[in-house]
C-alpha cells in the first residue's frame, strides 16, 4: 500500500509551489498530467480544463445499478486545482497595480505580504502605509482592499492588468507538519493522484482534477454531468479553528482539529453528504483502525455541493485534510493527517461492496 | 566597487532585533574589517568602526550612523502551544496576520535538539532553528465582536509553528525573539524587497561609502558606526555618540517613499535620489555645505523637510555630551515596518558616494568656518 513518504511530500510540494488560481490552472494541471499520464487508461481535457481520468476495474456489477450497462461501480473521486488569488485589474504606472481578490479572502491577510504575478511567477509585494503616517483612528479599521496595490517595481513590462498573482509562500516543513500556500486543495490533488497510481481493482475510478472550485464549484459540475458516475468523493482540505478561544472558554466553533485524522462531512452549506457513504467511511476507519473526525456540520462547501445535484442526483460525500489558517499566505496541516486520508479511502475503496447503495440509507 | 547587493541580502536575511543585534553585527564587522583600521562594539552593542584620516593629530572625526536593529516581536506566553506576542518597535499589528516568522527559541530543549542533530542522523527530523512560523489569526468565532471584521489585536494573535504544544513547551520560552522571515526578493527597476531594509539598506549605504574611501584620501578620521537599538529610542546612537564624542555627525536613514498610501509633502520618490534633510534636527552649516557639494557633484538629491523629529538616530546625536552638529540622509523606501519593505539600488549607490564625497572634502578647518549668524 502506499503511503506517504519523502517522494509523496516532495510532489505536494511542487504542487503547493505552482500557482494556479482559479481560471488559470495551467501550472498544476501540467503537474497532474505528468504524473498521472503512465497510470490511467484513458485521460483528457475538457471543456472548462478540468483533467478527466479513468481507470477501469475488474469487479462485479452493481446488481442494483440504475445503468444496466456498465460492468462496475463507477467512483468519482475529485480534488480541485485550483487555489484562491489576484487578477491585476489595473496599471497604475510605476510598477503599481490595482488587484481584486480571487475567491474567498479575508482582506486583513493581505498586507506586507510577497506575491508573485503571472505564469513567468514575477516577484511582487502587496504593501501598506508605513505605521508612522497613520493615526490611531485608522489603525481601528482594517486596511481596505482598494488602499492596496501589487509592486512589482518600476520599469517593466512583464506583467499586465488581466494576470492572475498568488501569494510568493514557498514550502516548508516543520517537525510532524507542512507550512505552505494553497494546501487548500493540493493537499486533495495529490491524495487522488496517490490513488490513481495505486487505484483499488474492483471498481472504475473516474478521477477528476477541477478548476474553478473556489468560485463557486463551476469544474466539477462539468465533469460529474460526463463522468455520471454512481458515487461522488470530494477530497478537499478544510479549516481546522481549532485555536484557544480569546476568553479561555472551551473552544466549540472548532470545524476540525489538526491531529485527529481525516474529517469525514456529515453535512456542510452545500450537502447533505449521503448517509451510507457516511456510515461506509467511518466503519472503514473504525475496523481499520485509522484514525479519522466528523467534520462539524455546518457551513462550507466542496465539489460534493455540485456533483450530489447532476443530472438525476449522485450520492455524494467529502473527505478532508484539515488545515489551518485557510486562503492566507500561510497555511499549515499535520503529514500524519494526510496520511491517514489516503489510507482511509484506499481501505474504503478497497472494500467498497458493489451493493452498498442498494442498503438502507438511515 | 564591489557589488552592494550579496551584501544586503545576506544582511536584510539576519534577524538583529532591537538589543539583540549580534547577528547583523557579525555580518557588517566581517564585511567592514578590511575596510576600516579599528573595530569595536559600543558598551550598548552598536558597532564603531575607525578609519583613520591622514590630518595632524588631533584629528576632527566624522561619525556615520546608521542603525543595524530591526523591528520584530517577541514571545510572551504559551497557550497550547500557540506562542503569544508583543512588539519590539513600531509595528502596525494590520500587517501582521499571515505574515511568515522565525522563531529563535532558546528554551531549556532547544540547544539539546541542536546538539542532538550534529550528533546523530535519527534526531528529530526537520526540528530547526530557528523555527519556523507564521502569524495566526484566530477565526471570528474566538475573537471579541469587535474583532470579528475589524483588525486583529496583537494580544488576540499568535504564532504557530507547527509543532506539537509539548515540543514547543520544551523549545520556547518567554522573551523569545520573533523576527519576520520573509526571504530578500529583487523586483523590477533596481529594486529589493525584504525586511529590515530600514535601515541596513543605509548600512549598505555607508558600507558603499567605506569602499569609496579606499581610494579617496581624507583628512578626518571616519566613524562607521552600525548603531543599535534605534527602533526603540535611538539608544545606541546616544551612547555611542557620547563615547567617540565625533566633531559632526551624519546619520543616514529610510525615509518614506512616495507609493501606495504615501503621497503627501512627507514622501520622496523611489530610485530617484537620496535626500537631504531640513529642520530643527540638523545643523544649518552642515545641510548647506552637503546640499552645495550634491549640486556641485550633480548628483541628484531632493530636501526633506522634518519639522520637529526626524524620526532618526540624528534627534540623539545632536544633543549627545554637549552637543554634536547633526545631518541626516534619506533613503527612499516604500511599506516601512512591513516585511516587505523596498528600496531602490540606485539610492544606495548614490547615498553611499555622496557621503565619500562630502567626507573626502571635509577641511582640517571646516568647523572653524561655519557662521552661525551673518
Amino acid at each position: 500500500m502506499p503511503t506517504i513518504g519523502n517522494a509523496q511530500l516532495k510532489l505536494l510540494e511542487k504542487l503547493c509551489n505552482a500557482c494556479a488560481v482559479s481560471g488559470d490552472e495551467g501550472e498544476v494541471r501540467s503537474i497532474v498530467m505528468e504524473e498521472i499520464k503512465d497510470h490511467t487508461d484513458e485521460v483528457r481535457l475538457d471543456a472548462v480544463g478540468n483533467v478527466l481520468a479513468t481507470k477501469k476495474g475488474s469487479g462485479k456489477s452493481p446488481s442494483t445499478s440504475l445503468r444496466t450497462s456498465q460492468s462496475h461501480l463507477r467512483v468519482m473521486l475529485t480534488a480541485h486545482m485550483d487555489e484562491v488569488g489576484f487578477m491585476l485589474v489595473a496599471d497604475d504606472g510605476e510598477g503599481l497595480f490595482r488587484f481584486e481578490t480571487v475567491g474567498g479572502m479575508d482582506v486583513r491577510q493581505l498586507p506586507g505580504k510577497a506575491v508573485v504575478v503571472g505564469r513567468e511567477h514575477v516577484p511582487g509585494v502587496i504593501g501598506a502605509r508605513p505605521i508612522h503616517l497613520t493615526t490611531a483612528e485608522e489603525r481601528k479599521q482594517k486596511i481596505s482592499l482598494d488602499a492596496l496595490r501589487i509592486d512589482i517595481g518600476p520599469g517593466t513590462t512583464k506583467v499586465k492588468p488581466g494576470d492572475w498573482a498568488t501569494f510568493a509562500t514557498r514550502f516548508q516543513r516543520s517537525g510532524p507538519s507542512v507550512l505552505a500556500k494553497a494546501l487548500d486543495d493540493r493537499l486533495g490533488v495529490a491524495t487522488l493522484i496517490e490513488l490513481i497510481k495505486h487505484a483499488p481493482p474492483e471498481i472504475d475510478l473516474l478521477a477528476a482534477f477541477t478548476v474553478q472550485e473556489e468560485i463557486g464549484l463551476r469544474g466539477s459540475r462539468v465533469a460529474a454531468y460526463t463522468f455520471n458516475p454512481d458515487i461522488g468523493i470530494a477530497l478537499d482540505s478544510t479549516p481546522a479553528n481549532d485555536l484557544p478561544d480569546w476568553e479561555g472558554e472551551e473552544n466549540i466553533t472548532y470545524n476540525t482539529k489538526l491531529g485527529l485524522g481525516p474529517a469525514i462531512y456529515v453535512a456542510d452549506g452545500s450537502t447533505i453528504s449521503d448517509p451510507r457513504l457516511v456510515r461506509w467511511l467511518a466503519e472503514t476507519g473504525t475496523a481499520s483502525k485509522i484514525p479519522y473526525q466528523f467534520r462539524q456540520p455546518g457551513g462550507g462547501g466542496t465539489d460534493a455541493g455540485a456533483i450530489h445535484k447532476t443530472r438525476g442526483g449522485i450520492p455524494s460525500i467529502s473527505v478532508s485534510v484539515p488545515h489551518r489558517y485557510t486562503h492566507s499566505a500561510i497555511s499549515i496541516a499535520r503529514i500524519d493527517d494526510w496520511k491517514n486520508t489516503l489510507s482511509l479511502l484506499q481501505a474504503a475503496l478497497a472494500n467498497l461492496s458493489p451493493d452498498l447503495l442498494a442498503t438502507e440509507r438511515a | 566597487m564591489t557589488e552592494i547587493l550579496p551584501f544586503l541580502k545576506e544582511l536584510i536575511s539576519a534577524p538583529g532585533l532591537s538589543g539583540y543585534e549580534d547577528p547583523a553585527a557579525n555580518i557588517i564587522a566581517d564585511k567592514w574589517r578590511p575596510l576600516v583600521h579599528e573595530i569595536s562594539r559600543g558598551t550598548l552593542g552598536s558597532l564603531q568602526g575607525l578609519r583613520r584620516g591622514t590630518g595632524k593629530e588631533p584629528r576632527p572625526s566624522v561619525m556615520i550612523a546608521t542603525h543595524m536593529d530591526a523591528i520584530g516581536l517577541m514571545v510572551t506566553g504559551i497557550t497550547d502551544g500557540f506562542l503569544r506576542i508583543t512588539r519590539v518597535g513600531g509595528v502596525d499589528v494590520r500587517v501582521l496576520p499571515g505574515t511568515p516568522v522565525n522563531v529563535y527559541a532558546t528554551g531549556a530543549g532547544a540547544t539539546v535538539i541542536g546538539a542532538s542533530r550534529a550528533a546523530t542522523s535519527t534526531g528529530e527530523p526537520n526540528v530547526r532553528l530557528p523555527l519556523p512560523g507564521v502569524v495566526a489569526q484566530p477565526s471570528a468565532q474566538l475573537l471579541p465582536e469587535d474583532a470579528r471584521d475589524g483588525p486583529v489585536a496583537l494580544e488576540h494573535l499568535f504564532i504557530d509553528t507547527g509543532l506539537l504544544p509539548q515540543k514547543v513547551s520544551e523549545l520556547v520560552r518567554v522573551g523569545d525573539l520573533v523576527s519576520f522571515a520573509q526571504p530578500p526578493a529583487q523586483l523590477s527597476g533596481e529594486t529589493l524587497t525584504g525586511h529590515s531594509l530600514d535601515n541596513r539598506a543605509s548600512v549598505a549605504a555607508l558600507t558603499v561609502c567605506l569602499e569609496e574611501l579606499q581610494a579617496r584620501p581624507h583628512v578626518w578620521d571616519v566613524w562607521a558606526v552600525a548603531t543599535s537599538q534605534e527602533e526603540v529610542g535611538a539608544i545606541g546612537a546616544a551612547g555611542s555618540a557620547y563615547q567617540l564624542r565625533p566633531t559632526i555627525a551624519i546619520v543616514v536613514d529610510v525615509t518614506f517613499a512616495k507609493g501606495p498610501g504615501a503621497s503627501d509633502w512627507s514622501t520622496s520618490p523611489l530610485g530617484k535620489v537620496p535626500t537631504i534633510v531640513i529642520g530643527p534636527n540638523i545643523h544649518p552649516a552642515l545641510h548647506k555645505s552637503m546640499k552645495e557639494l550634491a549640486d556641485k557633484l550633480e548628483i541628484p538629491y531632493t530636501l526633506e523637510y522634518t519639522p520637529s523629529h526626524s524620526g532618526t538616530d540624528g534627534w540623539a546625536t545632536q544633543v549627545a555630551a554637549e552637543g554634536i552638529p547633526t545631518l541626516v540622509i534619506g533613503l527612499p523606501l516604500r511599506y516601512m515596518h512591513t516585511a516587505v519593505e523596498l528600496v531602490a539600488l540606485k539610492d544606495i549607490q548614490r547615498a553611499g558616494r555622496l557621503l565619500a564625497e562630502f567626507i573626502a572634502k571635509l577641511e582640517p578647518d571646516f568647523m572653524d568656518k561655519i557662521v552661525w549668524d551673518k
